[in-house]
């Protein structure tokens, strides 16, 4: 089988394997849910500036809660059938697949119960989808690479959190900005700088992590 | 590496800063004042760091292309010592900023960047001190280190540039260059800064020869 035929395969298990089992996939949704209800008893009302901080807040922890169990709930026996059929490269591109995808969902109900709680009026709501789309994908392809090493150690939780806060803040930081252009419905011109930085960072993240992951991986 | 010549120089070096820093003719400009000699101690601390931060970057490189545990020792003492050099640059640049910006910690993308930098080498520390197992710790921190260098040059060089910022040479500031016009500043921050890193690269050296023979000791 080739590069592209491992990866659908892979892809298509990881999506039959959340399936069967729901209850991640539903424990993560109504996470984002009841965060997001929580905030509202306790805000009540946001400010513009607050309003866009918070969204990017709860969807950073709750990206780092559904993320972190991508290399930690398949045993160690099971990483190394893997590693006897499929390559390296197959598996981390498959794990950035799927997590993009699972991101995308997430942000997707994130951002629709969102802008249900909290009303507020986008300036330019195309241009606020494209940030949360490059937002899941950054945060999907940093966080498996981090996970993917916080799951060899024995504490994974609390080093998944250490390595990955100082790693994804740059990402945030442009995010943020790109979706307060959003907001105010800036001229699009004004936002072509962060759009570009946002797609290097991943471009450089998914590169490194497809020349690391298979060092990492040879156990 | 053993050889006196570089040592001698550096000391030399470092003492002719320091001496000529306090002593020689600087630029009298308003709200900086004298207190633009800091400079002289401020910037060197920063070479150095990088330069250690990078050694470490290419031991990590060449310990995944070989395996042989010096490399991994030579990594971790550069970012050991690299610490120690961003812990000073931060001290000197907090003093320097009480006195011109009147905070010692003024929110900064500079600043804040450089802090981020440290935390995410801080993990780093963390992450090696997480796993027992030898060849898995240096394997996996070699490659959180790789992942981790171009976040770090993005954190303290890209981002401040593209942002405002109070930071001279960045955010469209100039860099000290400008003030310097009979180039009396550069006579002494030059040498000053291959001293420096002449001095940081000693350290490294001792610190390194010391966990080699502890390394073999345990053999």
């Amino acid at each position: 089988m080739n590069l592209f035929g491992q990866v659908k395969y892979l892809v298509g298990k990881d999506i039959r394997l959340e399936w069967r089992s729901k209850y991640a996939l539903n424990g993560m949704l109504l996470y984002v849910v009841s965060t997001v209800f929580v905030c509202y008893q306790a805000f009540k009302k946001l400010d513009p500036i607050t309003w866009n901080v918070l969204f990017w807040i709860i969807l950073l922890f709750a990206s780092i809660n559904t993320i972190a169990r991508s290399f930690v709930h398949e045993g160690q026996g099971r990483q190394l059938y893997y590693y006897t059929l499929v390559s390296a490269q197959a598996v981390i591109i498959s794990k950035i697949v799927y997590n993009v995808l699972l991101m995308l969902l997430l942000s997707a109900v994130a951002f629709f119960v969102y802008s249900i709680i909290f009303k507020h009026q986008l300036g330019d709501p195309l241009l606020y989808l494209v940030s949360v789309l490059l937002g899941a994908l950054g945060f999907a392809s940093i966080f498996t690479m981090v996970s993917a090493i916080s799951s060899k150690a024995t504490n994974s939780g609390t080093l998944m959190a250490i390595l990955s806060f100082p790693v994804i803040i740059p990402l945030l930081l442009f995010l943020i900005k790109l979706s307060k252009n959003a907001m105010d419905g800036l001229d699009r011109s004004v936002s072509y700088n962060e759009v570009i930085v946002l797609v290097a960072i991943n471009l450089i993240t998914i590169s490194i992590s497809l020349l690391l992951f298979p060092y990492l991986w040879r156990d | 590496m053993r050889s006196f010549w570089w040592k001698a120089l550096g000391t030399i070096l470092v003492l002719y800063s320091v001496i000529a820093g306090l002593l020689g003719p600087v630029p009298v400009l308003p709200i900086v004042h004298e207190s633009i000699r800091t400079l002289y101690y401020h910037l060197p601390m920063w070479f150095s760091m990088f330069l250690m931060y990078g050694i470490s970057v290419v031991y990590s490189i060449k310990y995944l292309s070989s395996g042989k545990e010096e490399y991994d020792l030579m990594a971790v003492e550069s970012i050991n010592v690299g610490i120690v050099f961003c812990f000073f640059g931060l001290i000197s640049g907090s003093f320097w900023a009480s006195v011109t910006w009147g905070d010692p910690w003024p929110s900064d993308p500079k600043l804040n960047g450089s802090a981020i930098a440290t935390l995410m080498y801080l993990a780093y520390l963390v992450l090696r001190s997480s796993l027992n197992e030898e060849q898995k710790r240096a394997k996996i921190s070699a490659i959180y280190n790789i992942f981790a260098f171009p976040i770090m040059i993005v954190l303290m060089y890209i981002l401040p540039k593209l942002t405002d910022s109070l930071h001279p040479a960045s955010g469209g500031n100039g860099g000290f260059g400008q003030f310097d016009l009979d180039n009396s500043m550069r006579l002494v921050l030059y040498p000053g800064i291959i001293g420096w890193m002449l001095l940081a690269l000693w350290m490294l050296s001792i610190r390194y020869r010391y966990r080699i023979i502890l390394f073999q000791k345990n053999q």
